[in-house]
């Protein structure tokens, strides 16, 4: 049942017809709850959150990193899954999805690299180190603008798509590297605060606004990316008689 | 699934499952290099080249900073409840730094006992909570919350 209601998701999404549509119905009202979420966890951790027995209000930068690099991991696994979609299936969405994701997904790597250098001078006593979270982050980014790069240097859609997705699919080794880092190697950066599994390592209080501002962002990301597909599927359709018919 | 697309994941799935094997044994090859720092148990050992410039990172144990009389000379010891040894920094410490507390330290191995720090960086823990709750645990008696941290878990701060 609910695996048929997948396929069947996946197969009506795979239509740039049906996608432009549904974004259609999806974004007028997306876009504003994104930006209501963020701002809520945002205001919440920023101005109203305790703050930390030992770093004071300096690690309430935390309610913008983490959130930023956890958006900048998951995008890169969601481009990972449409790298391996399009290498496979060949399906022209899986391209234009890869095209969307990178460039906030470049940007939320950039804010994570720069908000925790921020966050570390004050704490660690440094802006970076050769550590290996902040390596593999900086390669994270670093693979983002490659996707972006290779992109846009094959004129041919079809094959800047197919290297793409490879570079995707491949990149995504260096997520599991970022997420183990500070656990395989002795690192200057801490363990994880959230846990998939067990309890988190924050009271409540601080918890909430944290988990708040990650789904903004996460919602922030979708609408990007709907965007960016929108504006996308337009030029790589503009001679179908869909696209036409729209104005 | 159609033959062709068979084949097709078959291929890929191979290339990242070969690509995953060979970057993770780099990555193990090179997990010397990749270690921000050596622990006190490898300074302890042996492991850690004597007169090299390298990182060191431990717990500072507690009651063991004492500053020189003349001078911004701070002598304090370093253990991971495995080896212990000294360490010297002449400069500024940062505001996170103090007893119990995990730190990385970059500087010489002058000898197994004693290490002579250009810069100090302090590690903090992945614990999060109001000053009101961490005071209330400690009055409380709360073993993982006193600032002997460095004796009941060595490893807390890694």
């Amino acid at each position: 049942m609910i695996w048929s209601t997948l396929t069947r998701w996946y197969h009506q999404l795979g239509s740039p017809r049906y996608f432009y549509r549904f974004s259609d119905v999806v974004l007028p009202w997306l876009w504003p709850l994104a930006l209501l979420v963020t701002a809520t966890g945002l205001i919440w951790g920023l101005a109203f959150a305790p703050e930390d027995y030992q770093q004071g209000n300096s690690y309430r930068i935390i309610f913008i990193h983490v959130p930023a690099a956890s958006g900048a991991l998951l995008g890169y696994v969601a481009m990972g899954v449409a790298g391996l979609v399009n290498l496979v299936w060949r399906m022209k969405m899986a391209e234009v999805m890869i095209k969307a994701i990178a460039p906030f997904g470049a940007l939320l790597a950039a804010i994570a690299l720069i908000t925790g250098a921020i966050w570390g001078k004050p704490t660690w006593g440094t802006y970076w180190e050769w550590d290996a979270r902040l390596t593999s982050m900086l390669i994270l980014f670093f693979l983002y603008l490659g996707v972006m790069a290779l992109i846009n240097a094959i004129p041919d859609p079809r094959q800047a798509g197919r290297a793409a997705g490879l570079l995707s699919l491949v990149g995504v080794i260096n997520v599991v590297i970022v997420k183990y880092s500070v656990e395989w190697w002795h690192s200057l950066h801490q363990g994880s605060t959230l846990k998939l599994v067990g309890k988190s390592s924050m009271p409540p209080e601080m918890l909430t606004p944290l988990l708040i501002s990650m789904l903004g962002i996460y919602l922030l990301f979708a609408v990007s990316v709907l965007w960016r597909a929108r504006a996308e599927l337009l030029w790589r359709e503009r001679k179908s008689a869909w696209v036409k018919e729209l104005h | 699934m159609n033959p062709l697309r068979k084949q097709r994941l078959l291929i890929v799935l191979g290339l990242v499952a070969g690509l995953g094997t060979a970057i993770g044994l780099v990555l193990y090859a090179l997990s010397q290099n990749i270690n921000l720092f050596y622990t006190p148990q490898q300074v302890a050992s042996g492991e850690a080249p004597e007169s090299a410039r390298m990182r060191v990172g431990g717990l500072v144990v507690d009651g063991s900073v004492r500053r020189e009389a003349d001078g911004l000379g701070v002598l304090f010891d370093l253990t991971d409840g495995q080896g212990t040894f000294t360490v010297r920094y002449e400069g500024i410490l940062p505001d996170l730094f103090r007893e119990g507390q995990g730190i990385v330290a970059n500087g010489t191995l002058v000898r197994r006992d004693y290490f002579e720090a250009e810069e100090v960086l302090a590690k903090h823990d992945e614990e999060y909570m109001p000053p009101e709750v961490q005071q209330a645990l400690e009055k409380a008696g709360h073993p993982a919350r006193k600032s002997g941290d460095a004796e009941k878990s060595p490893d807390a701060a890694y």
